[in-house]
């Protein structure tokens, strides 16, 4: 009994800040102006220009956690391989200091080094090189995406990897493995879950972002997050905005039956 | 004389600086079961290592079969190991987990069928293929361990402490099991255990080691009968170890008493350590009856004996006897000269580490 009333403010906030605004969002998405039931705003998704952005979000956030799995994947055995000496601490420090830094803070100063006249622009013109169209483009977009949400990928990694025994590993060695065949067999399949919750961990926040794309993309390039966005802050449309955000909604709920499908023991989970 | 299997030469290994092996040399022969013996620390896990090739050597060889080996990574080397830990691959049940090394080899599938009914029925779990590792038992997982390494016929098993994490009547049957085992495969067996009780009821050899040197090695009669040192003498089983001084060949003086004994060869006036066997005291009520007498200090039954402590000549005796002398009681001491081992004081280096506390 004491122990279920000591869930009660967690179950309060839950009810008050996921639960109602998620009931309201759905009310609005599957209503109109008048409060009539309707699908129009589910459907207003075909529109070309929403479409792109859709398809662009999903392109750019794919690429974006391919990337951070790509980058974190070696890291992870490097400090897997440091932690023997307890020298990981450091090295994961430096890969969490940046969060220390507000988000928006960090993404614009992004725009600063990348912007006409920043300071990579500057460099080239110095060394003599024609200057280098970065900002605005979707690959500014996807930089600020690995550079922001990389942590993310990196610690769920670390843990499966950390929890590799070593005496796993040696024989699999023992058995004849070589290296290439240790990994294949062992310590892809072990790390499963960190590949997962890291996936899931980096690629919700990037495919419902805005921010970095406004700030890197300059408002020329719209993902999903920015189209959404506008239809609750410019055209005040909440039915419409609600509507679209439904849509993500799907992407994000498959991403989340991966997670519990693939971490059922939740030893992946990073936080 | 049969040319040894393994030939260790002049091995040394230190992490971070402290030394762990010293110009270690030994001599494995083939189908032998040699265990290597020590307290924690003394080097007999990272001998293992270095065999099956997970740890380097900083200098020395290692020799399999007159071959070269110190370079050679584990995968490519004849022999198998067993962890301590049991190391089983979670992620795969137990048919996967034995099939693995075969499998890595390319084997065809029916010989890997047969490999594992095969390794199954020998460690006594027939039937187990398609379990999950973590539903087995600790003694389970250790057999399915072992399966896993002799699938793969390795002329050498490697065993790290593999009944550490068992309790004692599981260790016990595990001990007549690994008997036959190497019995009816007919390989080496190289064990480690830091447990004195293992390694006499299971090895053709012993090797005792401490910080890094081998204090002796031979077989088990030979190292609980003539322990060449006070370090062996404690290791191995209880031991009275008094300081003594060798008179002249067959004469030594111990607690201020001259008494004969049956070694020789030590000169004269030298002091040396005399180790008696707690068995070997013998006492009698009359306490005139002996070269001592003392008073019984302490007497706990122990089942198969009894065991008493005896304050005699300033020396507190370990004693065991099937017979019973209650606290207080007035005794005199005997040991017969056959049982008294006598042994050179420590001098260089490598029996410093004689001395040394277990």
């Amino acid at each position: 009994m004491r122990k279920q009333l000591a869930a009660g403010p967690y179950l309060i906030w839950m009810i008050g800040f996921t639960v109602i605004p998620l009931i309201l969002i759905v009310y609005y998405g599957l209503t109109d102006a008048s409060g009539a039931f309707t699908l129009n705003n589910v459907l207003a998704i075909m529109q070309p220009t929403r479409m792109n952005a859709l398809f662009r979000s999903l392109k750019l956030s794919l690429i974006c956690t391919a990337i951070c799995l790509l980058l974190a994947y070696p890291l992870a055995m490097i400090l897997k391989k440091m932690s023997h000496g307890g020298r990981s601490g450091l090295l994961i420090f430096i890969f969490i200091l940046p969060m220390w830094m507000n988000f928006l803070l960090r993404t614009m100063a992004w725009q600063v080094i990348l912007s006409r006249t920043g300071l990579i622009n500057t460099l080239l013109s110095v060394l003599g090189l024609p200057p280098a169209k970065l900002i605005n483009t979707n690959g500014a977009i996807v930089f600020g995406m690995v550079y922001n949400y990389l942590p993310f990928m990196v610690l769920p990694l670390y843990n499966v990897m950390v929890k590799i025994s070593d005496d796993v590993i040696e024989a699999a060695h023992d058995l004849g493995a070589g290296w290439l065949q240790t990994f294949v067999h062992i310590i892809l399949p072990l790390s499963v879950p960190g590949i997962i919750s890291g996936i899931t961990m980096v690629f919700v926040p990037a495919l419902t972002t805005f921010v970095i794309s406004d700030v890197l993309g300059g408002g020329m390039i719209l993902l999903i997050g920015n189209v959404i966005e506008q239809e609750f802050t410019f055209t005040a449309n909440w039915n419409l905005g609600s509507g679209l955000s439904l849509i993500l909604m799907i992407f994000i709920l498959i991403s989340m039956f991966l997670i519990a499908k693939y971490d059922k023991e939740g030893n992946g989970t990073a936080f | 004389m049969q040319e040894p299997l393994i030939r260790l030469r002049n091995i040394s290994k230190s992490f971070d600086g402290s030394v762990v092996l010293d110009d270690l040399n030994l001599d494995i022969k083939e189908n032998e079961f040699v265990t290597l013996l020590g307290p924690s620390g003394c080097g007999k896990t990272t001998t293992l290592r270095i065999l099956g090739g997970f740890t380097k050597p900083d200098s020395g060889q290692v020799f399999f079969d007159g071959e070269d080996i110190t370079n050679l990574p584990p995968n490519k080397r004849q022999l198998n190991t067993v962890f301590q830990k049991y190391a089983l691959f979670p992620h795969m049940n137990i048919e996967e987990n034995i099939a693995f090394g075969l499998k890595i080899k390319g084997k065809s599938r029916d010989y890997i069928r047969d490999k594992i009914r095969y390794a199954l029925k020998l460690v006594n779990l027939d039937g187990y293929e398609k379990r999950d590792v973590t539903s087995l038992s600790g003694g389970q997982q250790q057999r399915i361990a072992i399966a896993r390494a002799i699938v793969n016929e390795p002329r050498v098993l490697l065993l790290d402490e593999p009944l550490g994490a068992l309790d004692l009547k599981l260790r016990q049957d595990m001990q007549y099991e690994l008997i036959r085992l190497k019995n009816e495969l007919g390989i080496t067996f190289v064990y480690v255990t830091h447990d004195q009780e293992e390694s006499l009821t299971m090895s053709d050899t012993i090797v005792v080691m401490n910080q890094g040197y081998i204090q002796q090695m031979g077989t088990p009669q030979n190292i609980y009968n003539e322990p060449e040192n006070a370090f062996v003498a404690d290791f191995i089983g209880d031991s009275n170890i008094i300081d003594g001084i060798m008179i002249k060949d067959l004469l030594v003086e111990i607690c201020g008493c001259r008494i004969p004994c049956v070694d020789s060869g030590f000169g004269t006036d030298q002091p040396v350590d005399v180790v008696i066997r707690p068995e070997d005291v013998e006492l009698s009520t009359d306490p005139s009856n002996g070269f001592l007498s003392g008073r019984v200090t302490s007497l706990i039954f122990k089942g198969v004996h009894y065991e008493m402590e005896v304050m005699a000549g300033g020396f507190e005796w370990l004693v065991q006897s099937t017979l019973c002398y209650p606290v207080g009681s007035e005794v005199g001491i005997q040991v017969k000269p056959e049982n008294i081992q006598i042994m050179k004081k420590p001098e260089s280096a490598d029996e410093k580490a004689v001395s040394a506390d277990a």
